[in-house]
């Protein structure tokens, strides 16, 4: 691929979803593009890049955009940021929130629903806790290709072994031929809705816990800054932000601050409930 | 280091499994069958069980609800690894006392994710 080629899919991706492709994601481009392009009867990356400079079709674009994010996933991944959430978050919420019993959960860049659907398997095991309360989980994706995976809850099982404890299969998944589908009153918990994170996001309204996890690690340094300001002002100011095991806010975002000894989980830097927990 | 029975009558899958196992640090023993595989737990007690199903001689199911009964042979996490892919298999597992499921075929991906769910990596 020529060197302007490149620019022209790199700067779609960049100013469409903040993802940086550098250099040595050549590989990566060509990987994704040429599939798209086969499938609009093109032979060529040249020849996608020429479509896309004579018509700057929009449908295209996001085609593109879409094809170039990464979308892997799985059920409670990394564990340890589902416990924090089970052990520590949501008993504090429970506590703070027992006037209004309303909580409020974003999962940004879902990707195929794993984590969200993680999460409302979780509170569902943590029902008797939360008689008469008013839960709700909202997905958000760049890409309607996923979002309408993550609708139909249906994984393959390779997808479904992948840190979903049998347990929780049992109890909440039925088999559908080869695959498998998440059960309804879990597919219920979770309101899916195409966002993207360089959207101004003050029309999803607050929310009392963010997961936004192994998002921003695709992103440059302004892209990082500027989408946690965002965050920022949409979460609750005792609530609770979930990053990625490589992602962090210091240096990046003054506006949050990691809550101590709880590895990979942020509040806001003034009021932040949690970190008096310590 | 600690130890983990792989009991299969295939022995590449025994192999496969090995590997991917030594990786993780375990110390492995290897059994074809459930009897063999009760043998062995007899003689000393593995951390982990890695269990197929089919077998002759003695299948995972009837060695799993055996085991259970023994003396000490609550300790050990069983984590089943067989082509019956179904529900029914799956919760009379469970039932047996089985503390995770793989449905083959597996790779190291899943064998990592189990193994990390009940808390053995």
């Amino acid at each position: 691929m020529n060197s302007q080629d490149f620019q022209l899919f790199g700067d779609i991706v960049r100013t469409r979803s903040g993802l940086v492709l550098t250099e040595e994601k050549v590989y990566l481009l060509e990987s994704r593009l040429v599939p798209l392009a086969r499938r609009r009867g093109m032979d060529s990356l040249e020849d996608l890049a020429e479509e896309v400079r004579r018509h700057r079709d929009e449908r295209l674009l996001s085609e593109i955009t879409e094809a170039m994010t990464t979308n892997e996933t799985f059920f409670f991944r990394d564990n340890k940021p589902f416990d924090i959430f089970r052990e520590v978050v949501l008993p504090q919420l429970l506590e703070t929130r027992r006037a209004q019993k309303s909580l409020r959960i974003w999962n940004a860049a879902c990707s195929t629903g794993q984590e969200p659907y993680s999460l409302a398997m979780l509170l569902k095991e943590e029902a008797a806790k939360m008689a008469g309360w008013r839960v709700e989980i909202m997905a958000t994706d760049i890409s309607d290709e996923v979002l309408e995976k993550s609708k139909a809850g249906l994984y393959s099982q390779f997808e479904v072994q992948r840190g979903l404890p049998i347990q929780l299969m049992v109890k909440y998944f039925q088999q559908v031929g080869e695959m498998w589908q998440i059960d309804s009153s879990i597919r219920a918990m979770v309101k899916f809705q195409n966002k993207n994170l360089l959207e101004d996001l003050s029309n999803l309204g607050k929310f009392d816990v963010i997961f936004c996890r192994n998002v921003l690690i695709y992103f440059d340094q302004p892209t990082k800054s500027k989408v946690l300001s965002q965050v920022h002002k949409i979460i609750a100011s005792d609530g609770a932000l979930f990053l990625g095991g490589a992602e962090t806010v210091l240096g990046i975002c003054d506006d949050f601050k990691p809550v101590e000894g709880q590895r990979g989980v942020y509040t806001s830097a003034i009021n932040g409930m949690l970190a008096k927990t310590g | 280091m600690p130890s983990c029975l792989i009991v299969d009558d295939s022995k590449v899958v025994r192999m496969v499994a090995r590997r991917i196992l030594e990786d993780l640090k375990f110390g492995i023993v290897e059994a074809e069958d459930g009897k063999s595989a009760l043998d062995s737990c007899l003689e000393e007690m593995p951390d982990v069980i890695l269990l197929d199903w089919n077998m002759p001689v003695m299948n995972g199911i009837d060695f799993l609800r055996t085991l259970r009964k023994s003396q000490g042979g609550e300790d050990p996490v069983v984590i089943f690894c067989t082509t019956e892919n179904d529900m029914a298999h799956i919760r009379e597992a469970i039932s047996a006392g089985a503390n995770e499921y793989i449905m083959k075929p597996f790779d190291r991906a899943i064998i990592e994710a189990k193994f990390s769910q009940v808390g053995v990596i």
